[in-house]
């Protein structure tokens, strides 16, 4: 291993850290960034020539906030406000020799998680949050981003650099926000977080080699939050729900990358040590009161299914419970369609049909494929074939899949050919 | 990708019976522990008891036979392992340089062999094998 390849290795466990710690002292993300890269370029040239330091990472921090005072010096700033800056960061810029291992404690933890706070901020469009919090959080280059969400580079680019001075310009505090505000303000953490995730799970587009990377990149973030925010049962339900559906990541595609769909997952492909995570993350949303969170209830509903031994094992009455709670606390047509699904497991197809026809006048379902396409699925079970078939063909005609098409149009064929009831 | 860090405490291969680490020693390793939670890398983590309470199981001409710890002809035995998720090998030794390890002892860092990483006809082989662990978890 070379020594720039350790200096590298370092710089990506410590980088948000150290920018989190800037953040709060020079009141700019921006800033913060360009003094953290500062200290990686001095690590670059130094730690070749006169050997690593004791403490990498204190050394990599204390280099950073020596470099701010320098540069707030040579501006020579006279203001008030800045000398009052000057001073903090001539404070706690010049530690004492830090004890080898020490990780600077609560102060850091407190730093980073207002960074993620900052990085996700409502003032900002939901894409700028993801590219931002990738960024600063995850540590990823625009052309990595770029290439996870197949976006030029430049728009890339421009969105981080855009965020940062919408951040500087609205002068948006460092915290870690409290009362009524903080629930809203998790709540767009959160979504942040399960949005990378879930480009990095969903096979809509991205570069297939970027894409696991953006689900571990998410993951990672969930954890960390997890150990920032302990009391927290969205943050643990959230955490359970990505590593209970990490764990079927090898079971989701054949190996010519066919999806395939979770009944007919190989269950001995899931990966029982983050389902074990994942449990024992429900565990602790239940423990802490947050069993009817939306997070905690969609990673319930996934742990069914992960509990199960066999797709025929499923315990649907309760998945069909869990839906019925979720659709109470997040109305939504989608999810009451999968509520029927689960009911027409649980009781037969005619009580999930009942379900099913309450939601075909639900103007937020119009164009939806999977409507018909549930519909039909219980039509057919039900033996009306005719019914079935004119949903299949209705179901093809609106998805934009083409694999989803073929198997639609699969059903039509099927339809036509099963005996009639009399 | 995942990463193994083998703890190997030299020693450790001639220890009695239910010897354990002394508290100061699992104090600074808990911290360690901590950090790598922290980070949001850690996975899983285990401590070993000494092989001395242990067995192996041979298979020299095709028949097991089994041997009571310790074990006599062993240079270097396993303490325990951590196991991370990384985005590098170079993050996973950095993370073993950080560990808070005595001199006696060495950390070996081993890629975990993922699905991805084998021919199909090895990944059809490997889920059954999958399902025997998952067996033992659920």
């Amino acid at each position: 291993m070379t020594i720039v390849a350790s200096i590298e290795a370092t710089w990506r466990i410590e980088r948000s850290k150290i920018v989190a710690a800037l953040t709060r002292r020079v009141r700019d993300v921006g800033l913060a960034e360009e003094f953290a890269q500062e200290a990686l370029v001095a690590a670059l040239e130094q730690w070749p020539v006169e050997g690593v330091p004791r403490n990498p990472a204190a050394w990599l921090m204390t280099t950073a906030k020596r470099r701010a005072v320098d540069t707030f010096r040579r501006r020579a700033v006279e203001t008030r406000v800045h000398e009052q800056l000057l001073s903090e960061l001539e404070i706690d810029g010049e530690p004492a020799a830090p004890e080898v291992g020490s990780s600077g404690g609560d102060e850091i933890e407190d730093d980073l998680l207002r960074l993620i706070f900052i990085a996700c901020h409502p003032i900002l469009a939901t894409e700028a949050r993801v590219a931002l919090t990738l960024r600063l959080l995850g540590g990823l280059s625009a052309a990595e981003i770029a290439r996870a969400f197949l976006v030029a580079e430049a728009t890339i680019a421009q969105r981080i650099v855009r965020a940062k001075r919408t951040l500087s310009e609205a002068r948006v505090a460092f915290e870690v926000p409290q009362g009524a505000d903080r629930a809203s303000r998790l709540a767009s953490v959160l979504e942040v977080v399960y949005l990378i995730f879930n480009e990095g799970y969903s096979a809509t587009s991205g570069d297939d080699w970027m894409r696991p990377q953006l689900s571990e990149e998410a993951l990672r973030l969930g954890r960390i939050l997890a150990c920032l925010l302990p009391q927290d049962p969205e943050v643990q339900g959230l955490v359970a729900l990505m590593e209970i559906q990490a764990s079927r990541a090898a079971a989701r595609v054949t190996s010519t990358g066919e999806p395939v769909l979770l009944p007919d997952q190989n269950r001995a492909r899931w990966d029982r040590l983050l389902l074990r995570r994942g449990l024992a993350a429900l565990e602790r949303a239940d423990a802490l009161g947050g069993a009817a969170g939306p997070y905690a209830l969609q990673a319930a509903i996934a742990a069914c299914h992960g509990r199960a031994p066999s797709a025929a094992e499923t315990d649907w009455p309760r998945i069909a419970a869990l839906y019925a709670v979720l659709g109470q606390v997040t109305p939504s047509p989608v999810v009451e369609l999968n509520r029927a699904v689960a009911v027409a497991m649980a009781l037969g197809p005619a009580a999930g049909l009942a379900i099913v026809d309450a939601l075909q006048s639900e103007p937020r379902l119009a164009g939806y494929h999977l409507l018909p396409s549930v519909r039909g699925d219980l039509l057919a079970r039900l033996g009306r074939d005719d019914e079935a078939r004119a949903e299949f063909e209705r179901a093809a005609t609106l998805t934009r899949n083409a694999r989803e098409r073929a198997f639609l149009m699969a059903r039509v064929l099927a339809c036509g050919h099963l005996p009639r009831p009399e | 990708m995942r990463f193994m860090m083998l703890m190997i405490p030299k020693g450790y291969e001639s220890a009695s019976p239910g010897t354990m680490p002394d508290a100061a020693a699992v104090a600074a390793m808990m911290k360690y522990n901590e950090e790598l939670q922290k980070a949001g890398v850690l996975l899983a983590l285990d401590g070993l008891h000494p092989p001395s309470m242990g067995a192996r199981i041979s298979f020299e001409g095709g028949r097991p036979k089994v041997t009571d710890g310790p074990f006599a002809e062993a240079k270097e035995v396993l303490g325990g392992y951590w196991m991370i998720q990384v985005r590098s090998r170079d993050e996973a030794i950095e993370w073993a340089k950080r560990c808070p390890a005595s001199g006696n002892e060495v950390i070996e860092i081993r890629q975990v062999q993922e699905m991805a990483d084998f021919p199909d006809d090895v990944k059809e082989a490997a889920a059954g094998f999958e399902k025997l662990q998952g067996g033992k978890a659920a």
